[in-house]
């Protein structure tokens, strides 16, 4: 994509590299001071599934292609290692892995946060009190996608492990562990840190202390000496040592959505930013106070910059939003692209009375109903696959609404704007729609890449690139915005049929214990 | 009425044939059902298979239905699908620009705006998504009518109202600005639509060279075009532009 840039204004540097390192690929992504792409490179890595429910990655792979995708991205902008300021990190959060300090070599593939091999683990380690038993520690319910648990079960499931971690031979980190710790030199002196947004998904990081809290450690049984040391999110780690950016200060760590809500420059208290992909994330920063969550959410942290005291965020995930167009497209065959889904649900005014409620694995946040499943509500002879269209795209933006109204409600501050980015925000339709429903404005930023950006801005911060979060919110750039154009009787109205299409997903499976 | 043309006819029934359920067909077969010599069956067999229509199977020598009708059945560019490509090359021309972008297709008589990027300050904007613009007076209706046969029968038969003084309406005077942009590979608009108005488009073609749609550099007529020349780096941010979108829809490169 470098060619584009045939008549941009980058000059001569310097630059600051972003490393995604994600769920299926591996990126990094080259930026200049005004936050606009130099260059990109990308390489996919193996999805390996020995099980139902298992998603592992080889960590070997992953270190592989984030070297090569970092050579990549600096030979195609044409500069050297001279020219790039400092590297930041950005990671897939809670994908959970153990190394051999000694030989550098994975002791197991990586457990990837989808898997769900921890789930009886989880509801064991609730004991009597159930899935919250650790949550005003760490803001987080007991759920098998947390790095904590993960740990556990490759302690207890790999031959003598147990034992070489006592002895303090195994290393834990999430991903961004692994690649700083490679980055910084591995054997020869490697850095084993992770940052707060990291360690507050592990279960393991008590959120008011942010240190590593000895009784949980205790109670799922990990042994402190495998933990790396929790650092802020914008501070020099330490120097790459080799590869083709050798001496370059590593200097942040954030994870995948806590990046993009820096990237969107979400640094005010009440600002939020919802990323559309195959799933949605949704962030809203909540200040210096870690606020208690009654609606489902989850308390993580934003970020922290150097010493600077912390910032914390509230935390909504959709799980279906982009995969129900997808649903759309290959298993009901109604579009043949993702992008048609807008023109088939343009081709009527309205819903014509239907209502979609994707819960095709259980209702998540803030109704947390896995007894519940997917329902079409309100058919009649004249509902149209086009209405059905318009109940997907409406569905995505009820949901967004269920999760702002929860946020509001935990933190007592209403939603006065919505940050978005991620692959749907191209969806114009939907765009309106969520605009509409949220009786708020949405508004879009100039660069998509909010998530590689975060990792840039916390590592040039850290490394006096940019001075302060003021001016990252002067590179900011609004690409689109879209204003409500509802009547506040037509967004009530419909808003309370979407919640009785909600109530009737409820209960359908009737056997499993919830 | 004048009589239909046989060869024509029989090929329609050979495509017929052929369209029934999975079937691959031997000479003999096709021949026979439409009772045609099978010397002639071949001829027009052949024809077809050159224009990409059928399709013979190399090990078997049957006859199949071919790649390029597919083709068109599906040649209609849905705009969600541009609008999707063309996200992240727009962004960035907005960026480098320092102006607003919009993308717009051939829609009722005029220019439909299917995407809108907006100038990269902290004004206050509106986005102009599903807007309509005049085809004979703005940079990317020009475009559109210098590049889409459709858009130029259109503009040709539509009233050209005048908007500014320098609005060209006259038709030579229209036609002859058209062959210039077809030369220059894109067009401009110098307060012909808006005063104190100016843009600077260029096509946006698909995987078989056919115009899809057109993009535009739009803002204020003392920046675009500073003391009556169109900056012309401008001209070729927009012009990079439309070439990666059509390369993500893709075209070969031109």
């Amino acid at each position: 994509m470098t060619d584009a840039h045939t008549t941009g204004t980058h000059g001569t540097g310097p630059f600051i590299a972003a490393i995604d390192q994600g769920t299926t690929s591996s990126r990094c992504i080259v930026f200049d001071k005004d936050g606009r792409i130099v260059s990109v490179d990308q390489k996919e890595h193996e999805q390996i599934f020995p099980k139902p429910g298992w998603v592992e990655h080889d960590a070997t792979e992953i270190w592989e292609n984030v070297q090569e995708v970092v050579a990549g991205a600096i030979v195609k902008a044409g500069i050297t290692s001279a020219d790039v300021k400092a590297i930041g990190i950005t990671n897939q959060r809670e994908t959970t892995l153990l190394w051999d300090k000694n030989t550098g070599e994975p002791v197991h593939n990586a457990l990837v946060w989808q898997d769900t091999r921890t789930d009886a683990l989880c509801k064991e380690l609730g004991r009597n009190v159930g899935q919250d038993r650790f949550r005003r520690e760490t803001g987080l319910p007991l759920a098998s996608y947390f790095a904590g648990p993960k740990v556990r079960w490759l302690l207890d499931n790999v031959e003598g492990l147990r034992e070489r971690a006592e002895a303090g031979d195994i290393l834990f980190g999430t991903m961004d562990s692994w690649v700083i710790w490679n980055l910084t030199g591995g054997t020869d002196g490697g850095v084993h840190v992770t940052d707060v947004t990291n360690a507050s998904r592990t279960l393991l990081m008590n959120l008011h202390t942010m240190a590593w809290d000895e009784k949980i450690l205790a109670s799922i049984g990990i042994p402190a000496a495998v933990l790396p040391e929790i650092r802020s999110s914008a501070e020099v780690y330490g120097n790459a040592k080799g590869g083709i950016l050798d001496g370059v200060p590593v200097a942040s760590a954030l994870g995948d959505q806590q990046a993009a809500l820096f990237g969107q420059t979400c640094f005010a208290e009440g600002e939020a930013k919802s990323t559309y992909g195959t799933g949605t994330f949704m962030l809203m920063n909540t200040g210096s106070t870690p606020v208690n969550s009654y609606n489902g959410l989850l308390t993580t942290v934003g970020y922290q910059i150097g010493d600077k005291p912390p910032v914390y965020a509230l935390e909504g995930s959709i799980a279906v939003t982009g995969s129900l167009v997808q649903w759309m497209r290959d298993q009901m065959g109604l579009i043949k692209s993702a992008a048609e889904i807008e023109t088939l649900a343009s081709s009527v005014e309205d819903n014509g009375g239907a209502y979609f409620v994707p819960a095709f694995s259980g209702l998540f946040a803030p109704y947390w109903r896995p007894d519940a499943r997917g329902v079409i509500a309100g058919l009649t002879r004249y509902v149209t696959k086009a209405h059905i269209a318009r109940a997907v795209l409406e569905a995505t933006a009820w949901q967004t609404r269920e999760i702002s109204d929860a946020m509001t409600k935990d933190s007592g501050v209403e939603l006065t704007a919505l940050k978005v980015d991620g692959g749907m925000t191209s969806n114009n339709l939907l765009m309106q729609t969520l605009a509409d429903f949220l009786d708020a404005p949405v508004v879009r930023p100039m660069v998509a890449e909010t998530t590689c950006l975060g990792a840039a801005y916390a590592a040039g911060l850290a490394v006096g690139f940019w001075p302060d979060t003021d001016a990252l919110r002067a590179n900011w750039r609004r690409a689109a915005e879209w204003t409500p154009r509802m009547d506040t009787d037509t967004r009530a109205r419909e808003y309370k049929s979407w919640l009785k299409a909600v109530e009737r997903t409820m209960g359908w499976i009737e056997d499993e214990e919830s | 009425m004048a009589k239909n043309i046989q060869s024509l006819e029989r090929a329609a029934a050979m495509l017929r044939l052929l369209a029934g359920g999975e079937r691959r067909l031997g000479l003999s077969d096709i021949a026979s059902s439409l009772g045609l010599a099978k010397g002639t069956a071949h001829g027009i067999l052949r024809t077809l298979q050159l224009e990409g229509f059928v399709e013979q199977d190399a090990a078997s020598g049957r006859y199949q239905l071919g790649a390029e009708l597919l083709r068109l059945g599906n040649s209609y560019l849905d705009v969600h699908e541009l609008r999707a490509r063309a996200l992240v090359w727009t962004d960035d021309l907005a960026r480098s620009s320092g102006e607003s972008v919009h993308l717009g297709v051939l829609h009722q008589h005029g220019v439909l705006i299917v995407h809108h990027v907006f100038r990269p300050d902290d004004s206050r904007q509106v986005l102009e998504v599903g807007a309509m613009q005049p085809l004979h007076s703005t940079a990317l209706g020009k475009v559109l009518s210098a590049y889409d046969p459709v858009a130029h029968s259109e503009v040709m038969e539509a009233e050209r109202r005048s908007f500014t003084g320098r609005t060209v309406t006259e038709a030579d005077a229209f036609e002859s600005m058209l062959d210039l942009i077809r030369a220059q590979g894109w067009a401009a608009d110098a307060e012909e639509t808006w005063e104190g108005v100016a843009a600077v488009a260029a096509p946006v073609h698909d995987r078989r060279r056919m115009p899809v749609g057109a993009v535009a550099v739009t803002g204020a007529v003392e920046r675009v075009a500073p003391g009556g020349t169109l900056r012309p780096e401008l001209i070729a941010a927009v012009r990079d532009c439309a070439r990666a979108v059509s390369r993500d829809l893709g075209a070969g490169r031109f």
